[in-house]
């Protein structure tokens, strides 16, 4: 995210106080919105966590309960498991084969082929991130599917006797579920790197092919320290994403089987919507704020040094 | 930086696009990548190849054949079954209203607060763009139950109209953060020289940022459109009646709807899959560059 940096420069004496304060009407419509429809609702949402509520009744007071419930809550830590191993398969793994293909690409084809193979190669792996989230889960449900279905299919054409059920049994679940994840995002994580490829000297790899040093050195030295930005938003991004996942479990397994792909969101929606344990959901809707909140300061500031220093 | 030398402006001039490239010798090296990229690329739109391919196919063709083959008879069954079945045109129209407008309310409310903050520079607008970065990232599930209780309040549950505000004031908030800083590095000599002339904030506003930042505030709407059609959480609480759906949630709400009817499933997935594909050739270029700027959401 190549931005120019909002640092203040300081404007001419003449632009005086009562020049600047009619712009404070302009954030008046913004402000006012983003009260009703942000803070307000936000501020809600940690009352409610304070309380035990089934959403239309009355709202009893229960001060920290549902927070220390939350501790001894197995579902919960279980849901922020996954949300680990989602990082893995959202986060991890796609910029590790993002940043091999995307060098592969860069290096052994662009130059060597015709431009239109590369544009095929890199559209066909961006197709994935076009599609809606919610198609993306109802499409792979199908290909899923225990006895009809592709997969089981495929694999069994490759001589596999008995292909688990992969979305409805423990184990398999959240595996499937994490591929999916891996396929959907390398679509994101390539078309950074490669762009970011573009921006490296090419002396530097020049260098380094004249002192005899073969590809993987080349990589590991040159190309993934010069991508050290790129790597960055792209790992704390896409770790945004892993903590927040819900469209691909909720339509997928909801959570199940059991509660073996429970993820943060999904158990807070489903305390929301299912049990009705509003406070419950609420408090969890909450630690979520915060974690996230942290790294999303993180990366404002990381934004805001790194775009000083260009 | 890129600084383009006469010889390099003078190769673009003479060798246009769709003449030959120079391309250096491929070696054995070369193929080998060839393949094994080619080979990731083919299992990646394999999935969109069966949608297609089971789409085409009758029920009885797929019950006796299974996916992976050709269809014996080219039908459209699945793909219309599903059309009248979910009253696919609806559900377009609803999507297309909703992130039209997402877009336009979205945009206009990020242009007014950035114009403050950019061209403004009013105190405090750090606080603004920390706060609204962090309005961004936090998770929808933390504002959807009290979204729930106030619209159904205020009579705009079950309204496609309530998505529009709570998208265009969402995304309004990230909206103001980019433009933000693209309106702070806008040259202060016009903005003095304006005032010289006598111009008010207003006309600043009209006749000199707008023009200048409008490319911006395209790609941004192209954004919030796309990024709107998306969206899944929202929709599922605040839509109930079937006629109010958008595409993407009457299509999260299929799932498990036509598991004895895997044609229709995958006519689904094409009619899913199809607008989107047709956005990202109109506005491929947008698009590619804003991939960064959607990840956070």
């Amino acid at each position: 995210m190549s931005v120019a940096t909002v640092a203040p420069k300081r404007r001419s004496r003449r632009n005086s106080r009562d020049s600047r304060s009619i712009y404070y009407w302009y954030t008046l419509p913004g402000v006012i919105a983003f009260v009703a429809v942000v803070a307000y609702p936000l501020f809600r949402n940690i009352q409610i966590s304070f309380t035990k509520w089934n959403g239309y009744g009355v709202a009893k007071n229960v001060g920290w309960r549902n927070y220390a419930k939350l501790m001894h809550d197995s579902s919960f830590w279980v849901s922020f498991l996954h949300a680990f191993e989602f990082m893995i398969a959202m986060s991890i793994i796609p910029t590790v084969l993002g940043l091999i293909f995307g060098a592969l690409i860069f290096d052994f084809i662009s130059p060597y082929f015709p431009k239109s193979w590369t544009t095929f190669f890199r559209m066909g792996l961006f197709m994935p991130q076009i599609v809606p989230i919610t198609v993306t889960s109802v499409l792979w449900t199908w290909l899923l599917s225990p006895n009809e279905g592709v997969i089981n299919n495929v694999l069994k054409s490759f001589g596999m006797k008995n292909p688990p059920d992969w979305l409805g049994s423990d184990h398999a679940a959240i595996l499937a579920i994490s591929a999916v994840c891996i396929w959907i995002q390398i679509g994101y994580t390539i078309t950074i790197f490669i762009t970011g490829m573009g921006r490296i000297d090419p002396s530097l790899n020049e260098a380094a092919d004249l002192d005899g040093a073969n590809w993987w050195q080349r990589f590991r030295a040159i190309t993934v320290t010069q991508l050290a930005p790129e790597i960055s938003i792209v790992l704390l991004t896409t770790t945004v994403a892993a903590i927040k996942i819900f469209a691909p479990v909720q339509i997928m397994t909801g959570g199940g089987p059991g509660n073996s792909t429970y993820v943060p969101s999904f158990y807070s929606y489903f305390n929301f919507f299912t049990t009705q344990r509003v406070g419950y959901g609420a408090a969890i809707a909450t630690v979520m704020v915060l974690l996230l909140s942290a790294l999303s300061i993180f990366l404002f500031k990381f934004q805001n040094s790194r775009t000083v220093n260009m | 930086m890129s600084t383009t030398t006469t010889e390099q402006i003078a190769a673009k001039i003479w060798s246009p696009s769709r003449g030959k490239q120079n391309l250096k010798k491929r070696g054995l090296k070369n193929w080998m990548v060839f393949a094994i990229i080619a080979l990731v690329v083919l299992v990646w739109i394999f999935p969109f190849y069966m949608a297609l391919d089971n789409a085409l196919k009758t029920p009885v063709d797929y019950v006796h054949h299974g996916p992976l083959s050709l269809p014996r008879h080219v039908t459209t069954y699945g793909i219309r079954h599903f059309w009248k079945l979910s009253n696919f045109p609806q559900k377009v129209m609803n999507s297309f209203i909703v992130s039209f407008f997402v877009a336009l309310f979205g945009v206009t409310l990020s242009f007014l607060t950035a114009f403050a903050i950019g061209i403004g520079r009013i105190k405090g607008r750090f606080v603004f763009l920390a706060v609204f970065m962090v309005a961004f990232t936090i998770p929808q599930e933390s504002l959807v139950f009290p979204l729930y209780s106030i619209s159904k309040k205020i009579h705009l549950y079950n309204s496609i109209w309530v998505l529009v505000i709570i998208f265009a004031v969402i995304y309004s908030a990230f909206g103001t953060y980019m433009l933000s800083v693209v309106m702070s590095s806008f040259p202060s000599e016009i903005l003095e020289a304006a005032k010289v002339d006598g111009a008010n904030t207003r006309r600043i506003m009209w006749n000199i940022v707008l023009p200048i930042v409008r490319p911006t505030l395209l790609a941004l709407g192209t954004f919030f459109f796309v990024w709107v059609w998306n969206e899944y959480l929202i929709p599922l609480v605040l839509l109930a009646d079937n006629v109010n759906q958008t595409v993407s949630l009457s299509l999260g709400l299929t799932s498990g709807q036509y598991t004895s009817d895997p044609t229709t499933q995958a006519g689904a997935a094409l009619l899913g899959i199809i607008p989107s594909v047709i956005f990202y050739l109109i506005f491929q270029r947008t698009l590619s560059r804003g991939v960064t700027l959607g990840a956070v959401k």
